[in-house]
């Protein structure tokens, strides 16, 4: 993973609010075509370095450089344009559809934000329903129309309609049943390996994050405690923390019902 | 997972109440009078005559004013104008309103605080003042009428339009919007608008009665509309004149400032009572018959059999179950959303919303029948209540000690003191800290872990034999969580107390439970020992899925998703 091949870098990020440090100098990179996992709990400041990522919020010191075009050097045009290169996948599937506009026209506004025409782009909208796995006709249907996990396949298919350099994955999982849950990430998983997305996947749920992932992040308190490939991880963590967590999931060898 | 996951209702019908037609019919009336009353009565309206200040008679029912003309058609002829003018008021208000309430939130942050306090600031200056400043500014006279009112409204709505938007711009929805470079105009008419297309109807309807009396109003000082011009205001402004000689001639203006403006009323409650899909009729079902029960086990420490819950639509939520659960036991519920687990805990716990009735042969816990009258006392002697949400089962505004030692002092007859004591202790047999200290603090101040086990000490102040923990996990992070289970487990085994856990991780039943019960749209589809399911032997074929498709932390066990 040299810079070369990298989307995203990280280096020396920090952000502030007030006399309040979510991120503390953190350094990293998510290499083309792979899938980075980034677990922490809450507080650890994973959900505010997908906010810095997408252009919510803005660094207070250090550099993000996305697709080669750096916070620091580029012009605030340049900055925006490569941010429109950046998907986010909302968790709530619910807030994430506009419930009075049908499928088509939320995908439409996702092709083309400005006319959002859903007759212009019929054949792109199929075609990605069809990629998440539903049926056609979901074009002129409104959200309440769609389960929880239909309706997170559509958030699917609106990042990936806007053929994105870079998708972020928060917690996409986490408001769904366990059968609709592996149902979304066998498809993650699928789209990934067909269309060669470089993605941020974030969750508080190791063990979803170790279905999807190439690399993983470990967060906590603001700082990034461990990184690096993650099967490697998983077998043998290194920091104190990463082993607390992996020993904390209910079921895992380390898991302990004895008092500690 | 809860029953306030049970999704909004999809492609509600618009409820028609009584109310709701009257208004219409009413204000239907109105707007026919404006528009043809004008042809028909001008003459008799406008027309001197000698016959001045008669009384009502058959000619003219309301009497004549000074001049000779007829009250009744005056009154009638002038709804044109009042409606017309009341009309432009509000668009003034409500078009301004909205452009200003809307476009604060697609505004940088500074601008928007800025804009929000600049609102604050307007609506806290009586409108009625305004009205009047901007009206003695422009001088008497229709437009500035108009004007004044509209303008003098326009921080009201654009506060309450940025309130509604407020809410609607939260929606991840209008974020991704942005992000993907909507500009901020087409996110309002998209996206805001929309949303908020229904309240804003609700408030115009209600606020056209209130633009209605203030215009009238400010004909009636003088300030509105001249001679030879007139409006209700108007109108009622020149019968004063005459209040003690004449007094009928009121009754014209008057009613028809009435009738115009109940009829808005009504139809702006009308219309937020159809849109609203929480009001309307509630059907509560017929009691339950507990056709076919039989005595309470005393054996076991819970007796279920054959539970029913059913909504008011007769549909079986939870479908004639039975189990039962041995003191000392821990058993697990375990279920994807809709399966039921949640509904047959409240309904042991006899919490059920009113909207569901339970039957059943048996249920029963500690030897008492839950399904006669049971004393509040004794059920929070007996049954501990553990919640998904730690946040949000404290009320914040309150301090935690109270709220921890209420049960004790409501129920169980403890003074403040002695349950304050009770609580403290318990707090530390959960290990929390420095109770003292804690109970003096608002539930913010707590993290999520520190709630839930304050909900753990205060469910077991009682020293209760059965507690119920409705995923009492879910909402924690994995370390928290996992001491949080090493909690109930040491509980169980020190006090011995039995417990029923639902929860929809297979992974933590599996770790935390003796038994299992699998349930699926309110069945249960297996039973099987903690053991079975950690180690994956089970049975059925739904909970073998649910267990393919709870992801491992291992790779030797690769998951295998059944289509």
């Amino acid at each position: 993973m040299n810079d070369a091949t990298a989307m995203v870098e990280v280096r020396d990020l920090t952000v502030r609010f007030g006399a309040f440090t979510a991120l503390d100098s953190l350094t990293t990179t998510i290499g083309r075509g792979r899938t980075v996992g980034l677990v922490g709990e809450s507080g650890s400041g994973k959900s505010t370095l997908a906010k810095v990522l997408v252009g919510l919020v803005r660094a207070s010191s250090g550099d993000v450089v996305i697709g080669g075009t750096s916070d620091q050097t580029a012009s605030r045009a340049q900055r925006t344009a490569a941010r429109r290169r950046v998907q986010m996948i909302p968790q709530d599937p619910y807030s994430s559809l506009d419930p009075r506009r049908t499928i088509g026209q939320t995908l439409a506004e996702a092709a083309d934000p400005r006319r959002a025409s859903v007759a212009k782009h019929a054949d792109e909208i199929v075609h990605w329903l069809e990629s998440v796995r539903l049926p056609p006709d979901s074009i002129a249907r409104y959200p309440h129309e769609f389960s929880g996990g239909q309706r997170q396949r559509i958030a699917i298919a609106r990042a990936l309609i806007t053929k994105p350099d870079f998708v972020i994955a928060d917690e996409i999982t986490s408001a769904l049943d366990v059968s609709v849950q592996a149902e979304v990430l066998s498809l993650i998983a699928g789209l990934r390996e067909q269309l060669g997305l470089t993605m941020l996947f974030i969750s508080h749920d190791l063990a979803v994050v170790r279905d999807v992932s190439d690399d993983l992040v470990v967060m906590r308190a603001g700082t990034i405690v461990e990184q690096g490939l993650a099967a490697s991880i998983y077998d043998e963590p290194q920091h104190p923390y990463t082993r607390l967590l992996l020993d904390s999931v209910p079921g895992s060898p380390g898991f302990s019902l004895a008092a500690k | 997972m809860t029953v306030s996951e049970v999704v909004a209702v999809p492609g509600r019908r618009f409820r028609w109440t009584a109310g709701l037609v009257a208004g219409l019919v009413g204000m239907g009336l109105v707007v026919l009078t404006a528009i043809v009353a004008p042809f028909f009565l001008s003459d008799a309206a406008n027309a001197l005559t000698s016959q001045a200040n008669l009384p009502p008679s058959a000619e003219h029912w309301l009497g004549t004013d000074r001049f000779g003309r007829d009250m009744l058609a005056r009154s009638l002829v002038s709804t044109r104008l009042t409606l017309i003018m009341t009309v432009l008021a509000i668009i003034i208000s409500v078009g301004a309103g909205i452009l200003v309430g809307t476009t604060i939130w697609m505004a940088p942050r500074r601008v928007r605080e800025a804009g929000l306090r600049a609102i604050d600031i307007a609506v806290s200056y009586p409108s009625l003042l305004l009205t009047l400043v901007i009206a003695a500014i422009l001088g008497p006279g229709t437009t500035s009428a108009v004007l004044a009112i509209g303008v003098a409204g326009i921080p009201t709505f654009a506060r309450l339009t940025s309130n509604l938007a407020a809410s609607v711009t939260r929606n991840d929805y209008v974020s991704t919007a942005r992000l993907m470079g909507v500009s901020p105009m087409r996110v309002i008419v998209r996206h805001l608008l929309p949303n908020m297309a229904e309240s804003l109807l609700v408030l115009g309807a209600t606020s056209f009665a209130i633009v209605l009396v203030e215009l009238s109003g400010l004909s009636f000082i003088g300030l509105g509309v001249q001679v030879p011009d007139y409006d209700f205001g108007a109108l009622l402004a020149s019968s004063l004149a005459t209040i003690y000689t004449q007094p009928f001639q009121l009754v014209g203006p008057a009613g028809m400032i009435i009738i115009t403006g109940l009829s808005a009323m009504l139809i702006g409650d009308g219309i937020a009572a159809a849109v609203d899909p929480k009001a309307g009729a509630r059907s509560i079902p017929a009691p339950g018959d507990n056709a076919g029960s039989r005595p309470v086990r005393t054996d076991v420490l819970v007796d279920v059999e054959n539970l029913r819950v059913r909504g008011a639509n007769g549909k079986a939520l939870v479908d004639g179950i039975s189990f039962t659960v041995n003191r000392g036991e821990i058993l697990g519920i375990v279920g994807e959303s809709g399966s039921g687990k949640s509904l047959t805990a409240m309904a042991l716990a006899k919490l059920l919303p009113e909207n569901l009735v339970a039957t059943a042969h048996s249920l029963g816990v500690d030897g008492i029948d839950l399904l006669g009258d049971v004393a509040p006392t004794t059920l929070a002697k007996s049954i501990g209540l553990i919640y998904q949400d730690p946040s949000s089962t404290f009320n914040p505004a309150l301090r935690v000690g109270p709220q921890l030692t209420e049960v004790l002092r409501a129920h169980l007859g403890f003074t403040r003191r002695s349950a304050r004591t009770r609580i403290a202790s318990g707090l530390t047999a959960v290990h929390l800290r420095d109770p003292e200290r804690l109970m003096r603090q608002h539930p913010h101040q707590l993290s999520g872990g520190m709630r839930q086990r304050a909900m753990i000490a205060s469910a077991l102040a009682a020293d209760p034999v059965l507690m119920i923990a409705d995923e009492p996990t879910t909402a924690l992070d994995v370390t928290v969580q996992a001491e949080i289970l090493r909690e109930f487990s040491a509980i169980n085994t020190g006090r011995s107390t039995g417990m029923i856990f639902i929860s929809h991780d297979m992974g933590v039943v599996g770790a935390l439970c003796h038994r299992v019960i699998v349930m699926r749209s309110g069945a249960i589809v297996e039973e099987l020992s903690g053991d079975a399911l950690r180690e994956g032997r089970a049975q059925h074929p739904y909970t073998r899925q649910l267990i393919a498709a709870t992801p491992r932390l291992h790779a030797a066990e690769t998951i295998e998703v059944t289509q």
